[in-house]
């Protein structure tokens, strides 16, 4: 498929449908962007497993970080990848190398492997190349629009609040008319 | 509704703009108020740290403001806005951003007489050296070009001589100098011209204009392009550098193709304070879901007047791109095809003496210093907006001595040509 842009279905239907994530490259530095953006998943209700071999054995945000994917006790549903564009095929072929694949490769802001892609879209796995779930999560809750963001999307739906019960959280469930 | 961009008439009444979140409300509420409750202390810091998006404080962000802010992005084609108090504020806090004492940016001659005094004086006690150019003469738009140049600035169409300038060709100038265009939009609109479209790295706007268009109130903005690469430059340590108040958080790093809008929010806004008042936000915000009808009758007015004027023995020429013979008709028809704008001068065989007796005399037109309102409107720019400038800058300007200016409105078009008929006599 086409990853130079995605359309806000594509988007939304992915980050409904997982519900545990693994973060390679997470961060204890807390102004990095795997740090925030950890956090902000956390926050919205997700399991995110940090990995990290330097940090393994670690807890972050009060999660256990983990060696590498093979390391992770349990199935996930997605792979959040903060490492480098050349860094980020060898994540994939291990992903896909798991018992149990995720559904989902997500590699983040200006992280791009098109051959890394095409051989996980051929094991059937979704990809997203060059986004961050944050700000994806953000445009489609409605949250985008704070920042004086343009998330491309109108609606005539009320926004919903986040079932977390938190003020100024939004979630997924109002902002479209296609549901 | 469906996956396709909404086009821009419904972006003007939608983007931005869903019911609140919090009553329901179909109309964006009027948010008047300084401050927010945290859900806790770590809440609170999270927010301070940039680590959560919401609202802490109306200085630097308030939810109607947010509404304007995310419409003005969409119509843009930007990724971001940022609304503040002016179009003053919005030229102050991009340059904030961007220079460092010392800097040099380079802006072409043919400006608003406002942002002129701005650059030359104000800019200069902060240390930022503005070289003037030619909007003409791209040659001289190249050689203004220094190692400490920081950006580019134009309007899309210039005030007050309604020229229309060659976004593209500035745009490529700045790509190879490495640096952004800026572009005033104001006059424009994005209804009739779009400049990320044309290269355009950040556009900024007086919202004050025809983008609330009810003269009611006052506001700015900034737009990101979301295009220009502020870590492989390396020159605007603001936007790629960790920053001492906030951590050592790296902009471009953290918020990718949003970096410079909320660099501008975050720093400029911050600690130099020119917000917007929810108020004013709100009658923008009204004011822009008509945008496209106003300026498409702002524009077929000033078309007919125009003509009229041209065809009027006392008047010895009119500067309008939207007329044929116009030295700016073809720009007109690259960049704004659907209008050429409705603000522009012409000049009175008498002179100056002609042009005062002209805005002395008028009924219906009012004689004041805006633009860009339903009503018609008309200036004597040397004596007024223009006036702290010398002859040669008025000359450069556009602002002659019997440059009469018209800010043409959406009344009937008769009624503005009788008008002018008699103050003309």
């Amino acid at each position: 498929m086409n990853h130079d842009e995605y359309t806000t279905n594509y988007i939304r239907d992915i980050l409904r449908g997982v519900k545990t994530i693994a973060l390679v490259g997470a961060s204890s530095n807390p102004v990095r962007p795997s740090y925030l953006v950890m956090q902000y998943l956390l926050g919205k209700g997700y399991e995110v497993i940090p990995v990290n071999p330097g940090l393994a054995g670690q807890m972050l945000h009060g999660q256990l970080v983990h060696r590498s994917l093979k390391d992770i006790p349990k199935p996930i549903d997605m792979v959040d990848i903060f490492r480098s564009s050349d860094a980020a095929g060898p994540i994939v072929d291990e992903a896909l190398a798991l018992a149990l694949k995720p559904s989902v490769i997500w590699m983040q802001l200006t992280v791009r492997d098109d051959e890394a892609a095409a051989r996980a879209e051929a094991a059937g796995l979704k990809v997203v190349m060059n986004r961050c779930p944050k700000m994806e999560y953000g445009k489609i809750s409605g949250e985008w629009t704070w920042v004086g963001g343009n998330s491309g999307i109108v609606s005539s739906r009320r926004q919903q609040r986040h079932e977390n019960g938190k003020m100024q959280s939004l979630g997924l469930g109002g902002t479209s008319n296609t549901r | 509704m469906a996956d396709k961009t909404p086009g821009f008439d419904t972006l003007a009444i939608h983007a931005g703009a869903a019911p609140d979140p919090a009553t329901g409300a179909r109309i964006t509420p009027i948010y008047q108020t300084t401050a927010y409750v945290f859900d806790d202390v770590k809440h609170a810091a999270d927010l301070f740290a940039l680590r959560a998006f919401g609202n802490i404080y109306t200085r630097i962000m308030n939810p109607t403001q947010a509404v304007l802010e995310a419409k003005v992005a969409a119509l843009e084609g930007g990724t971001a806005a940022l609304a503040l108090a002016s179009g003053h504020a919005a030229q102050m806090l991009v340059f904030h951003a961007l220079m460092q004492p010392g800097d040099e940016f380079v802006a072409v001659r043919q400006l608003y007489g406002g942002s002129i005094n701005q650059f030359n004086h104000s800019f200069k006690s902060f240390g930022w050296h503005v070289v003037w150019a030619d909007a003409e003469d791209m040659d001289s738009i190249e050689k203004a070009l220094s190692p400490k140049t920081k950006a580019i600035f134009i309007e899309s169409i210039a005030n007050p001589g309604g020229r229309i300038t060659d976004i593209g060709a500035v745009a490529k100038i700045a790509k190879r100098a490495g640096v952004p265009l800026i572009v005033d939009n104001t006059l424009a609109t994005p209804f009739l011209c779009k400049p990320i479209e044309h290269g355009a790295n950040i556009v900024v706007h007086s919202l004050t204009k025809f983008m609330g268009g009810h003269g009611n109130s006052m506001g700015g903005a900034i737009v990101d392009g979301g295009n220009f690469d502020w870590s492989k430059s390396g020159k605007y340590p603001l936007l790629s550098e960790p920053n001492d108040s906030y951590h050592g958080m790296k902009f471009h790093e953290t918020f990718g193709g949003i970096a410079f809008a909320i660099a501008c929010r975050v720093l400029g806004l911050r600690d130099l304070g020119p917000s917007i008042a929810p108020q004013n936000a709100f009658y923008i915000l009204t004011g822009m879901e008509t945008l496209s009808l106003r300026m498409q009758r702002h524009c077929e007015n000033a078309l007919k007047v125009a003509e009229w004027l041209s065809q009027n023995p006392k008047v010895a020429w009119v500067n309008y791109a939207g007329l044929p013979g116009d030295a700016h008709h073809a720009l007109h028809k690259k960049y704004t095809p659907k209008g050429a704008g409705a603000v522009f001068t012409f000049g009175l065989k008498g002179g100056y003496e002609a042009g005062v007796k002209v805005v002395s005399s008028v009924k219906l037109l009012s004689h004041l210093a805006n633009v860009g309102d339903t009503r018609s409107l008309i200036i004597h720019p040397a004596s007024t907006t223009h006036s702290q400038l010398t002859p040669d800058q008025l000359k450069k300007a556009g602002a002659t001595p019997d440059v009469v200016r018209l800010s043409i409105g959406i009344e009937d078009v008769s009624d503005i040509i009788a008008d002018l008929d008699q103050a003309i006599g």
